[in-house]
């Protein structure tokens, strides 16, 4: 069997390149697939952690996770769509008329 | 079961009307204002009148409780009203000179653009020296104590638009609070070791306690803390300064508040006090010498003034003197009368000098007047009633009362004696220097009568615009009423207390003596004269003795009159060759003695360089104003350096979100190492 440690580690460097992901990355698009691995990079550890443990809510937790994340997509994607129609460009940096 | 007077009305009346015409009175007529504070000053003056009439049918004192005020432990101080005789001279003494000099303002003020602002002022010292003179205990005597204060900087800077009057209202003020100050410790001193402050039960306390004869003890510490507000009240050295500067103000306030009414509150307050003073021998004599001091002191001062008014002030400050030296000598009944005659005469010669700078459009130097007694008849009449009255002069009131206390300062030492007999001669020279230079010889002022030469410098600079080209004029009725109402009154009003040895039988000190009957039952071997010695039959080897004193004050009286008309009258030069050979010493007693320019040295300069380098240079802006615009100055350059991370960067927040986040775990994790 493989040593939990491995699945977290695996699940550290999934979140941690979501994070310098969502940091560095400009287009919109390469942000919301960040934040899509953050999300993973968790839900890799949930059933890590459900596995070691034989609970099953670790998993329960995931399918919800999936579903907001599903949800998320479908609003997020919509909102990218509206920003590039209004915008002409998907570059956050050029989407700040709320900023002083 | 005694009536109910409501006393409180007494002090409240003119209360209501300086209220009615301090809010409103800027849109009443001059008679409007003049009614309504003529009115409820009129009506304290009838209330007091009444309270006199019902008077022999109280059980005095009379004592009334009126709201309760501080309760705290078994300390109490409520708001009462205490009437006794003393309290009932002084009453009818503040109320009836109050209201004449209330009538003659209206005329003197008539005007001036701030006439219901002067009015208000008038009456609402009336509501403060009325409590002052009404109150039950040391608490409700300094709210009047503290007020009149307040109405006397007030109406000395009345034309504040002058700096003099400004600053002379300021001086008054700070010196008062000086003497406030020792008042007020006194007070403490009272609370903390006798726990009250009510006159019936402070004083029934005291009455149990022995005379300090060999060590000055708490009572010697009270009574000469009390004299130093006294000393502050009443003008007496070393604070005496403010008053002769007082008279920047309107006349009818010098003779109102600065003659007759307010600077006599010490006096009042020192009799009131008498069972502590009898009972301090040391704070007695600290009361007399300094009275004696200030009498001989002032005097001299008066001599050389040639402002009119200034003359009279040190000449109050001379007799106000004269009452404490009574008072030092424990024969308060005698600096009580004196302070009553004091209020007729000095009150008319104040009002009367107002009448004669009226009628010269507010020229105030002697030396521009001059043969003003056919000019302006009355005002002369009065005013000599009034000189001869403070002169001494029999039967005019002051030769009574200042009969009376020098009589009694003899027994005590003939030191105070002698001192006062000088000084009532030079009293007599002065005043007749001031009647023989205003009303005497040529006239010495410019032609066309005081028309506004150089307005500003003149001291009542709201006449100038006075005579118009009518010249030197009589004041009108208004103010000449009053002039005549003192003017008798200075005649007769000492015959109340013709002592026993010219005949009468002193009736003012037989009446004040169940006030200051003597609770020392050894007052006698103490060397203390008690009150009583004035109401026996006087033995009449004493009667004789008495006769002669007076007898020798007359001459001193006469002394200056003689010595006055030769020098202002038959030889008017000699005035200036007398000054040129005495050369400093002239100079000195012109310049006041120094005193002014010593106590700016000694105490304003100091305080104001201190002020000045420490206060506000070294501790106000280095370290004060330092504080507040470093710390400002730290946070502004704080919040330079972080602003910058609110840059509104999405992706920075995130970034700081999860550094934070990344520090948070790093904590825990060592934390689980740990």
């Amino acid at each position: 069997m493989v040593p939990i440690s491995y699945y977290l580690v695996l699940s550290g460097i999934l979140f941690g390149c979501g994070v310098v992901g969502f940091l560095i990355k400009r287009n919109i698009i390469s942000i919301f697939m960040s934040i899509e691995l953050m999300l993973n990079g968790v839900n890799l550890s949930f059933v890590a952690f459900a596995a070691q443990w034989h609970a099953l809510s670790g998993q329960v937790f995931v399918f919800l996770v999936m579903v907001v994340a599903a949800a998320e997509a479908a609003v997020g994607l919509a909102i990218i769509i509206a920003v590039y129609r209004n915008r002409e460009t998907l570059n956050v940096d050029q989407v700040n008329l709320l900023k002083l | 079961m005694t009536p109910n007077l409501h006393l409180c009305l007494i002090p409240l009346l003119p209360l209501i009307g300086a209220a009615i015409n301090g809010l409103l009175g800027r849109r009443f007529s001059r008679q409007q204002v003049s009614a309504i504070a003529l009115g409820f000053c009129g009506a304290a003056f009838v209330m007091a009148l009444w309270v006199a009439a019902r008077f022999s049918s109280l059980t005095v004192p009379y004592i009334e409780h009126v709201a309760p005020w501080i309760r705290a432990g078994d300390f109490r101080a409520d708001f009462a009203f205490y009437l006794d005789q003393l309290s009932l001279v002084m009453l009818l003494v503040v109320t009836g000179v109050g209201f004449l000099i209330h009538v003659y303002s209206v005329g003197y003020m008539w005007k001036d653009s701030g006439f219901y602002r002067f009015f208000s002022y008038l009456n609402l010292f009336m509501f403060f020296m009325l409590t002052l003179v009404l109150a039950g205990n040391y608490l409700v005597m300094f709210i009047g104590w503290e007020g009149v204060g307040l109405a006397s900087y007030l109406l000395i800077g009345f034309w504040f638009t002058k700096d003099s009057a400004a600053s002379a209202g300021k001086k008054a003020f700070i010196v008062n609070r000086i003497g406030d100050f020792g008042f007020l410790i006194g007070l403490f001193l009272m609370i903390k070791h006798f726990g009250s402050l009510n006159f019936t039960q402070l004083f029934q306390t005291v009455s149990g306690m022995g005379v300090e004869k060999d060590e000055a003890g708490l009572l010697t510490a009270i009574g000469v803390l009390l004299m130093v507000g006294a000393a502050g009240k009443s003008a007496q050295i070393p604070l005496y300064v403010w008053l002769p500067d007082a008279m920047e103000g309107p006349t009818p306030v010098s003779a109102l508040i600065h003659a007759a009414t307010m600077v006599t509150a010490g006096v009042y307050m020192v009799a009131r006090s008498h069972v502590i003073f009898e009972r301090a021998p040391l704070a007695l004599m600290v009361v007399a010498i300094i009275g004696t001091l200030t009498a001989l002191f002032a005097a001299t001062i008066g001599l050389v003034q040639t402002d009119i008014k200034k003359v009279l002030a040190y000449s109050t400050v001379s007799q106000l003197g004269y009452m404490f030296m009574a008072c030092g000598v424990a024969a308060f009944s005698a600096g009580i009368f004196h302070l009553m005659t004091h209020a007729f005469f000095k009150g008319l010669l104040f009002l009367a000098a107002g009448s004669v700078i009226h009628s010269l459009g507010g020229e105030q130097d002697m030396r521009l007047m001059g043969g003003l007694r056919t000019k302006i008849p009355w005002t002369f009449w009065t005013m000599t009633a009034a000189t001869f009255a403070i002169a001494g002069f029999p039967p005019f009131a002051g030769f009574f009362s200042k009969d009376e206390i020098l009589w009694r300062a003899s027994r005590v030492s003939l030191v105070y004696w002698g001192i006062g007999l000088f000084t009532a001669f030079l009293t007599s020279f002065y005043m007749f220097r001031l009647w023989f230079l205003t009303f005497f010889g040529e006239y010495r002022g410019p032609e066309g009568a005081g028309l506004g030469h150089g307005a500003g410098q003149h001291h009542d600079a709201a006449h100038s615009d006075v005579p118009g080209d009518g010249g030197i004029h009589e004041s009108p009725r208004v103010m000449l009423i009053p002039l005549a109402i003192l003017a008798v009154l200075s005649v007769i009003g000492g015959w109340v207390g013709v002592p026993g040895s010219l005949g009468g039988s002193n009736h003012f000190g037989k009446f004040l003596s169940p006030v200051f009957h003597s609770t020392i039952p050894a007052a006698v071997s103490e060397g203390m004269p008690p009150e009583e010695r004035t109401e026996g039959p006087e033995p009449t080897a004493g009667a004789r003795q008495e006769l002669l004193y007076t007898t020798v004050s007359v001459g001193a009286a006469f002394l200056g009159l003689f010595l006055a008309w030769l020098l202002y009258w038959r030889r008017p030069e000699l005035p200036q060759r007398i000054a040129d050979s005495l050369g400093g010493l002239y100079h000195t007693v012109l310049h006041k003695y120094y005193v002014d320019e010593l106590y700016g040295m000694l105490v304003v300069k100091p305080v104001v360089d201190g002020s000045t380098r420490i206060l506000w240079q070294g501790i106000d802006q280095n370290v004060i104003d330092a504080t507040v615009n470093d710390s400002a100055d730290s946070a502004r350059h704080l919040s330079d350096a972080v602003r910058h991370m609110q840059s509104g960067n999405i992706r920075s927040y995130a970034g700081w979100v999860a550094l934070g986040a990344a520090l948070v775990i790093a904590y825990m994790v060592w934390m689980g190492v740990q």
